[in-house]
């Protein structure tokens, strides 16, 4: 069984790295496998894990407040009866203004308030002269890089220059963080050649 | 000689006499040295017991002095290993053991209290092989404060934030022409648009792989309004892959909205918008195979990606197409950089649908975050500054 197994597994990695040479039948017919069974588990999984646990369990347990949460879904499934169809709207309306509103305060303390907080720093620190460059490496690339955000002022001048040196900050951050994600894949990648070198085909051990 | 005998012989009785007294104080004074040992530490002093400030009830913060035999006592003997706290809820009754914390605590938080219910603690000196207990403290009640002072910084500043943009918004209102700088990547959009529209082919906008729970998915869906609007006034095929059922409703809604609102709604259509998968690499499967066999003219991936982006954004680029990619997610950006034509890097997401529809309440919105940047500036340069020069230490006002 396990066998049959390994077989399926690699025939279908071979069969999405097909993709690489061109479109072609076999990468339809796993394509079409993989969007169909994702599908169906992802049905399968939030029933189990969000519908029961979160609604059903506690209506069962007595706690009956969680019905508005129920209504609220079953307005999203109004969509289906176009004359009332309009009441969805009620439930999207519900989670967009929530998601913004809850996440207001949250973004301004974790994307602004606590990044200003950590560039606070000396900008010179007596006789250790890497952090004096450390520190000032943060503080101009934090000031700058806001700057190119600032989107109520023209790039021009010295705060265009202030702008792109923002830029040049991101680029080479971008650069870094290209090269580190780049690295990983292939440690995906290799894992996958392992499988079919290694468990499938016996060539490597 | 006899008398000889004799003095020897009371002299030996002597020394035995003296042995014994020796031998006995020498018991004594171990028994005693013993005993010490046993002594218990010193209990510790000043036992207060108050409600815990600025949360949500259900926590009694307790404190105290500790023992004179805690950490760096001279005695080594009965030296204190930890603290035992001990909670009644009747003056004199009987004290259960609340928890315990090492040596040299001085606090504990009693997160199990009831609300309004009145207890009484003590806390216990736990010695090597005894203990003592303090004095109780004078009994507390736990209850939920309105505000928690310790944001009232955050408080002032989200204050500032809400105001700046309700002052923008009214100025936009007013008919004040807002001045917004030139966004490189949605310039483009048009260009991307009457592209599609000359070539006759589709345009493919992806929303990203998360939910509407996610800040980027709501951008991303507000600016396909905009996109939706240029392909009705255009007559350009517009197709929307989605990951997740929700994102697909709110897509429908606001392309519908679109095409309403740029006079064609005859030319919407549900089948625009549809579900594929929620799995990651599922959907990415998908759109890179329709991708390649639509070989669309141009692609919008906005919102949250992940480790898909390159995949995406690689296969559009394999397939020719105009590629205006847009996310706030700091690891998939040089992806989008590398791969794309246009990319809204980050905040450029947020403020790409206020530039594109110059509605008064976005603008305004975008105005407003302008003014919080500029505090944030500020701040960073002054604080630094000050911070340097031994001046004072103002990143308090950010904790």
């Amino acid at each position: 069984m396990e066998t049959i197994g390994i077989w399926i597994a690699a025939l279908l990695t071979l069969g999405i790295f097909s993709f690489l040479y061109k479109d072609n039948p076999f990468y339809k017919f796993c394509e079409s496998l993989f969007v169909g069974i994702s599908a169906g588990y992802w049905f399968v999984t939030t029933f189990w894990q969000v519908f029961m646990p979160k609604l059903a369990d506690n209506l069962v347990a007595g706690r009956l407040y969680y019905i508005i949460g129920g209504v609220f879904g079953v307005l999203m499934l109004l969509r289906l009866f176009p004359k009332i169809g309009w009441l969805s709207r009620w439930s999207l309306a519900l989670v967009v203004g929530t998601t913004a509103g809850l996440y207001f305060t949250r973004y301004l303390v974790s994307n602004g308030m606590i990044q200003v907080q950590n560039t606070i720093i000396p900008l010179y620190v007596k006789g250790n002269l890497s952090q004096t460059i450390g520190n000032l490496v943060i503080v101009i690339g934090t000031f700058s890089g806001l700057i190119y955000f600032f989107f109520s002022k023209e790039h021009k001048g010295a705060f265009g220059g202030l702008a792109k040196l923002g830029i040049w900050f991101l680029m080479l951050s971008f650069g870094a963080s290209f090269g580190y994600t780049v690295m990983s894949r292939m440690s995906l990648l290799i894992g996958r050649m392992d499988f079919l070198l290694g468990t499938w085909l016996g060539l490597i051990r | 000689m006899l008398d000889r005998f004799r003095v020897v012989g009371q002299e030996k009785k002597q020394m035995i006499r003296f042995s014994f007294i020796f031998l006995f104080t020498l018991l004594l004074f171990s028994s005693a040295t013993g005993q010490e040992a046993t002594l218990p530490p010193s209990p510790p002093t000043d036992v207060i017991a108050k409600d815990t400030p600025n949360d949500a009830g259900g926590s009694i913060t307790i404190t105290w002095k500790k023992s004179p035999d805690d950490i760096g006592a001279v005695r080594e003997e009965n030296k204190v290993k930890g603290y035992e706290i001990l909670r009644s809820t009747e003056s004199g009754g009987e004290y259960e053991v609340l928890g315990k914390t090492t040596a040299g605590a001085e606090t504990y938080f009693d997160s199990h209290a009831k609300n309004g219910v009145l207890y009484y603690y003590k806390v216990r000196a736990l010695g090597m092989q005894s203990f003592s207990e303090s004095l109780p403290a004078t009994p507390a009640k736990a209850k939920a404060q309105w505000l928690d002072w310790r944001r009232k910084y955050t408080f002032l500043l989200a204050l500032i934030l809400a105001l700046s943009i309700v002052y923008f918004i009214n100025q936009a209102k007013s008919g004040k022409q807002l001045f917004i700088r030139k966004i490189a990547g949605l310039e483009a959009v048009e260009e991307a648009v009457g592209r599609a529209t000359e070539m006759g082919r589709k345009i493919f906008y992806i929303p990203g792989i998360s939910d509407m729970d996610s800040m980027q998915t709501i951008a991303a869906v507000t600016i396909l309004g905009q996109v939706a609007k240029k392909t009705a006034e255009y007559e350009a095929k517009l197709e929307v892959p989605t990951s997740r059922s929700l994102v697909m409703v709110s897509c429908r809604e606001t392309i519908k909205e679109a095409y309403s609102n740029a006079g064609r709604p005859d030319l919407y259509n549900e089948d625009m918008v549809y579900y594929l998968t929620d799995d990651q690499f599922g959907y990415t499967a998908a759109v890179d195979g329709l991708f390649v066999r639509e070989k669309p003219a141009a692609v919008f991936l906005q919102g949250q990606f992940y480790a898909e982006s390159l995949i995406l954004a690689e296969t559009g680029n394999y397939v020719g197409a105009i590629q205006i990619a847009g996310t706030a997610q700091p690891a998939q950006l040089p992806f989008f950089v590398a791969a794309c034509d246009y990319t809204l890097i980050g905040e450029e997401l947020f403020a790409a649908s206020a530039y594109l529809s110059r509605d008064p309440k976005l603008l305004g919105s975008l105005k407003g975050q302008d003014v919080g940047k500029f505090i944030f500036l500020f701040f960073i340069i002054v604080g630094s500054l000050f911070i340097t020069f031994g001046i004072y230490d103002l990143s308090f006002l950010f904790r």
